[in-house]
């Protein structure tokens, strides 16, 4: 159902990806892992809109997203949910994820996504009319997931959720990413948290200087001593 | 003691129109990241509008609103499309040195335009209550100028209600705290970029109607203007439309309570010295966000 064959990427003269391929299938929990700058941000980006990238496409339901705005990639069912959250600070919970359901696609299910979102995170239904940055980190991480299910996503993307939130809201947020797959929205995972991100993923890729360093089924990563000596620390492996 | 208070009440009178003129540039500024300083050219050729809307199709000079407000939304989206459209393509940075290049040139174009079609004669619209003035105690209130500060104070409600409520007001909003954010919403941003720069030029519409009603109109006012309108940016903040109408009271009070400690001719330095003193000891105004 996503696509991405040969994608080559660049800021500047600067060559993040090189020659990534990969595929998300409908229903499945896909986790991207990798150090800090091998590209990872970058390629969610690139699948959003939010960069053209140099070569390659991303194909999704057999389109071609690389030549749509980023605005419509949302509208075609492919939701981002960024790094560090970006959510509109100055806007109430409501508000934030009413403008989560901007595309026309989620307008007329808008009062259905409210629903939706108030039931995996209660929190949000007692502050929907405070303002976000009055929140806690790991309150915004639930309204900017809640803001990307309110497009009606057949595809969720997470870059980062777990970055910089207490470990017991890291467990809910996963927690919610799981039921939010049972309900049949395919998930594609950013995290540095390797451990939660391939306890939940189905399968995962690794990625390391811009190109696939390896794939599989998540369970056999969690055995791979190169991936647990990269991204589990020593004290895994000794476990392993 | 009473000559202070009527020098305070013309100053708040003023005030209200360098409060709709900022709104524009703010709104402008604020979601395009784009310095549009042709603003007070705008404002310049809406008070041309009024004057002729009132003197050739004999409107009723407030009642011209209703003609000069969908003009210059029109006028401002053709704007936008034509030249600012380019801008915004840029990195916020380049946006800045771009567009001021694009407004001084707009600037002097509109000026000298405006001086060879209705040459560089001062005009004013006469109304039918013409010079009525009524007195409350010792204070003597021109009905024309509390008239222009309601209709100011009710065009800034109205866009304030607008950016508050409708769905493209909203999506607005959301496209000046983050665009890209925006995007990711499903917002089409040029979109939002189109239209804040028709409601700015809109609102510039109408605060240059209201300047030919209550004060009068040449083609040399929009430097002059452009100039409140940034004082009173800086001095509000962005972010808060009601806000930027209550800089731009404080202006118009603290020009009028200087002019009359100081003599008239510290008027137009005030401004400029709460302009530095803003910017010092607040950088994000009285009420920005």
């Amino acid at each position: 159902m996503l696509e991405i064959r040969d994608l080559d990427a660049a800021y500047g003269d600067i060559r993040v990806l090189s020659g990534v391929s990969l595929t998300v299938g409908p229903g499945e929990i896909v986790a991207l892992l990798g150090p800090n700058g091998a590209g990872k941000s970058t390629l969610l980006n690139a699948i959003a809109g939010l960069l053209r990238p140099r070569a390659g496409a991303v194909r999704w339901q057999g389109e071609d997203l690389t030549a749509l705005h980023a605005h419509l990639v949302v509208e075609r069912g492919v939701a981002l949910v960024p790094e560090g959250r970006r959510l509109f600070g100055t806007m109430t919970v409501e508000e934030n994820l009413e403008l989560g359901a901007f595309a026309a696609r989620a307008r007329s299910a808008r009062a259905a996504g409210f629903e939706r979102v108030y039931a995996l995170f209660p929190d949000l239904r007692d502050r929907r009319r405070q303002l976000v940055r009055a929140l806690s980190g790991g309150q915004q991480q639930m309204v900017a997931v809640g803001r990307a299910l309110m497009a009606q996503p057949a595809l969720l993307m997470l870059d980062e959720p777990s970055l910089g939130i207490a470990p017991r809201l890291v467990a809910s947020i996963f927690a919610a990413l799981g039921e939010i797959n049972r309900a049949g929205v395919a998930v594609f995972l950013v995290e540095q948290n390797v451990q939660a991100a391939l306890t939940l993923a189905h399968r995962a890729y690794v990625l390391e200087s811009g190109r696939i360093a390896a794939e599989g089924a998540a369970a056999d990563l969690l055995r791979d001593p190169h991936v647990r000596r990269a991204y589990l620390g020593p004290l895994a492996v000794s476990r392993a | 003691m009473s000559v202070l208070a009527q020098q305070i009440l013309l100053g708040l009178l003023i005030g209200g129109l360098y409060g709709l003129a900022a709104a524009g540039l703010s709104l402008v500024f604020g979601v395009m990241k784009v310095l549009d300083v042709a603003h007070g050219e705008l404002i310049m050729l809406g008070g041309y509008a009024a004057f002729f809307a009132v003197a050739v199709l004999g409107l009723d000079p407030f009642g011209s609103l209703a003609l000069v407000i969908p003009a210059s939304l029109l006028f401002g989206a053709v704007l936008y499309l034509g030249l600012f459209a380019f801008v915004v393509r840029a990195d916020e940075e380049t946006r800045v040195k771009n567009s001021l290049l694009i407004g001084f040139g707009l600037a002097l174009a509109f000026h000298a335009l405006a001086v060879r079609l209705w040459t560089a004669d001062e005009r004013s619209i006469v109304t039918p209550y013409g010079g009525s003035v009524f007195m409350v105690g010792d204070l003597a209130i021109p009905l024309v100028r509390l008239l222009s500060l309601i209709l100011a104070f009710l065009l800034i409600g109205g866009l304030h209600l607008l950016l508050a409520r409708w769905r493209w007001g909203k999506a607005i909003r959301a496209t000046a705290e983050d665009w890209q954010a925006a995007l990711l919403t499903g917002i089409d941003v040029r979109r939002a970029y189109l239209l804040a720069f028709a409601l700015g030029t809109a609102l510039a519409g109408a605060a240059g109607t209201l300047v030919s009603i209550a004060y009068s109109v040449s083609p040399a006012i929009g430097l002059e203007w452009t100039l409140k309108a940034l004082i009173v940016v800086v001095l509000a903040g962005l972010g808060s439309m009601l806000g930027t109408f209550v800089g731009g009271l404080v202006l118009g009070v603290a020009e009028a309570a200087s002019a009359a400690a100081f003599g008239g001719a510290y008027r137009e330095i005030v401004g400029l010295v709460i302009f530095v003193l803003v910017l010092v000891a607040r950088p994000k105004g009285l009420f920005g966000r």
